[in-house]
């Protein structure tokens, strides 16, 4: 008797902790997490520190910073990620602005917009060489418009740039969409109200109350297009202006069998994402963040 | 702190359709400066529908608003300058409680002294000293509550709109913000228009009700009035007569009319031309139980009792099986046989 009650109470007592039966759900997600994410990141990390030809346990990144070609790829993939990020913020919040609340053709405007997300890089690099090519239909009406030579947009760092706008719009888009959906509509209309002209309402209400979310918007973009590979090879200049982190990692693991630089590389990618993400959020924690529901 | 005061304000055949239903059907009403106006009905009736209207948050789809003579209808809200108090409250939540009141005043770039001293007669007025420098999401809802009243009324505007302020509180928070309502209403004479389903609240606040039903205004008149008098049976419902006992009309006259319940005869106020069948509204206070068998009197038997303090809720049912609502101070219990008297001038004949 003593000891059917007691086994109860134990269980009891962990449930009231969390812990059930429920919690093996979360077993098949932190296997994966181990396995595809923790242990390669810390088999990298370790690596990056054994280099090739021995020395310095920071050889690798003395090399990386010391060989310009390779240091540069740095300011080559913030120079691409910074301004696609931004861009896709900024243009997705007018955007945004409109699509919220009901109309007609809602869905089908959501679902154009949404699109290139399905396509794949590889699509859109493809669709970019055949549009913005030297033959392809914008050259043909630059040129009809009396411009003496086709415009260069592909395989340099505009083809890259229109590329990462293309297939990072879409997430920039719908991030920013239920970050102002979740604002209550009934704030703007009491800030009219009291006297609030349309400009006042979005600089004074919605802009602040949506801050915060177009920071992580803003952060989740960049990393997206910091990882930037298959377009910077397919419509950029891989050698040169468009020769990214990624690319260099690559290359140097897989082309030139140094598998701790490679290592390295992409370690020093990972930190530089850090910090572009730890600026932001530093930034994020300035603002206002609790509730937008309106009631306070 | 009193608003700028019109001599009045015109809404002239108001409608406003969404696609094909029509939530306020042509509503003519004339709001004089200082006065407290009631928009009452149950949700759908149109009553926040004519207050959005009011405020230029919905466009008319017919008719036209006019204050002094002057068309506001195709004003935007923020160049009408009415002061609103939303049923959620709608505070900035990004802003502490003085940047709330003082919203309406920096966007009309007020002179920093002078927006800081009227912020300052505001929240005392509203009694939030204390509080003046917290979020919204550190008040109660009461605070809330006078933070949004507060935002409205520093503008000193010349109509107050608030759409069901006190359906979010409490029981008992709402009386006391209802007489802090009527409190300010009396000391700052500020013209309201109130939207509520509460009758009581209604009749507590009002100088004057709209009953509206289905978008159409059904009754205006005076608390005293409306109370007493209801124009239809929908009204006479609404306003607490809880019992329509369905009647045959045996006599009529100009004033009365002679009705048949359940074997009874009962002699009521005519307020409606009659056909042959009709219903007697009675309230469930206005009935008395009484020992003998009189006039105006019928025969029932209790089925529950609630208690209420001084007074009894009793279910009691008639003999041909329909249901009254009594309140009485008489102590009685389920199964007795009463017998209710009500006097002629509170039975209320509709068609």
């Amino acid at each position: 008797m003593t000891t059917v009650v007691e086994r109860a109470s134990l269980k009891h007592r962990l449930a009231e902790k969390g812990v059930d039966r429920v919690l093996w759900l979360l077993v098949p997600g932190a296997v994966f997490v181990v396995l595809l994410f923790v242990y390669p990141f810390l088999y990298g990390l370790q690596l990056s520190f054994q280099p090739k030809g021995g020395g310095s346990p920071f050889q690798n990144y003395v090399t990386f910073f010391s060989d310009d070609y390779l240091a540069e790829t740095v300011w080559i993939t913030l120079r691409l990620g910074l301004p696609a990020a931004l861009f896709n913020v900024l243009a997705s919040i007018p955007i945004a602005f409109r699509m919220r609340g009901r109309f007609r053709g809602k869905r089908a405007l959501t679902t154009l917009l949404v699109v290139p997300i399905t396509l794949g890089t590889v699509l859109t690099a493809e669709g970019l060489l055949a549009f913005f090519g030297p033959t392809g239909w914008f050259n043909r009406i630059w040129i009809a418009l009396g411009a003496d030579e086709p415009a260069k947009l592909t395989h340099n760092y505009w083809g890259v740039l229109f590329s990462l706008i293309i297939t990072g719009f879409p997430f920039a888009f719908l991030l920013t969409l239920s970050y102002l959906s979740g604002i209550d509509p009934t704030l703007e209309q009491a800030a009219a109200t009291l006297g609030a002209s349309k400009r006042q309402r979005f600089r004074t209400i919605t802009m602040p109350l949506l801050a915060p979310g177009l920071a992580v918007t803003f952060c989740l973009s960049f990393v997206l297009a910091f990882s930037v590979f298959p377009s910077a090879v397919m419509v950029g200049n891989p050698a040169g202006e468009t020769h990214v982190m990624s690319i260099a990692a690559y290359e140097t693991a897989l082309r030139d069998n140094d598998f701790a630089l490679g290592s390295a590389i992409a370690m020093l990618m990972a930190l530089v994402m850090l910090v572009v993400i730890g600026v932001v959020l530093i930034w994020r924690t300035t603002l206002y963040r609790g509730a937008t529901g309106g009631k306070g | 702190m009193a608003g700028q005061r019109f001599a009045e304000l015109h809404l002239d055949r108001v409608q406003r359709a969404f696609g094909d239903t029509v939530a306020l059907k042509g509503m003519d009403l004339t709001i004089k400066g200082g006065e407290f106006v009631a928009l009452l009905g149950p949700s759908g009736c149109g009553k926040s529908t004519a207050l959005n209207c009011l405020a230029g948050l919905l466009p008319l789809t017919g008719g036209r608003i006019t204050l002094d003579g002057k068309r506001i209808d195709d004003l935007p809200p923020e160049k009408r300058g009415f002061g609103m108090v939303f049923q959620n409250y709608a505070l900035f939540p990004h802003m502490s409680v003085r940047r709330n009141i003082g919203f309406g005043l920096s966007m009309r770039k007020t002179p920093k002294q002078e927006l800081a001293r009227r912020v300052d007669e505001a929240v005392r007025l509203v009694q939030l000293e204390e509080h003046q420098h917290k979020f919204p999401a550190q008040l109660s809802g009461g605070q809330q509550q006078r933070v949004a009243i507060a935002r409205a009324i520093v503008l000193e505007p010349p109509l107050v709109l608030m759409d069901e302020p006190l359906s979010n509180l409490d029981a008992a928070l709402r009386l006391e913000m209802r007489t802090e309502i009527r409190r300010l209403h009396q000391s700052l004479g500020l013209t309201t228009v109130y939207v509520t389903h509460d009758q009581e609240e209604a009749l507590a606040l009002a100088d004057r009700l709209v009953v509206l039903r289905l978008g159409e205004v059904q009754q205006v008149g005076s608390p005293e009035e409306v109370y007493a008098h209801p124009v239809n049976r929908y009204v006479a419902g609404f306003m607490g007569y809880r019992n329509m006992i369905p009647v045959t009309v045996t006599a009529q006259d100009d004033e009365h009319a002679t009705v048949r319940a359940d074997g009874v005869e009962l002699v009521g106020v005519k307020r409606e031309e009659l056909g042959a069948q009709a219903v007697a509204a009675v309230r469930p206070e206005d009935f008395t139980v009484v020992a003998e068998v009189g006039a105006n009197t019928l025969e029932a038997v209790v089925e529950i009792v609630e208690y209420h303090g001084r007074e009894q809720a009793v279910e009691a049912r008639l003999g041909d099986g329909s249901q009254l609502h009594v309140r009485t101070t008489s102590r009685l219990a389920p199964g007795d046989a009463i017998r209710l008297r009500v006097p002629v001038e509170r039975v209320l004949v509709f068609a």
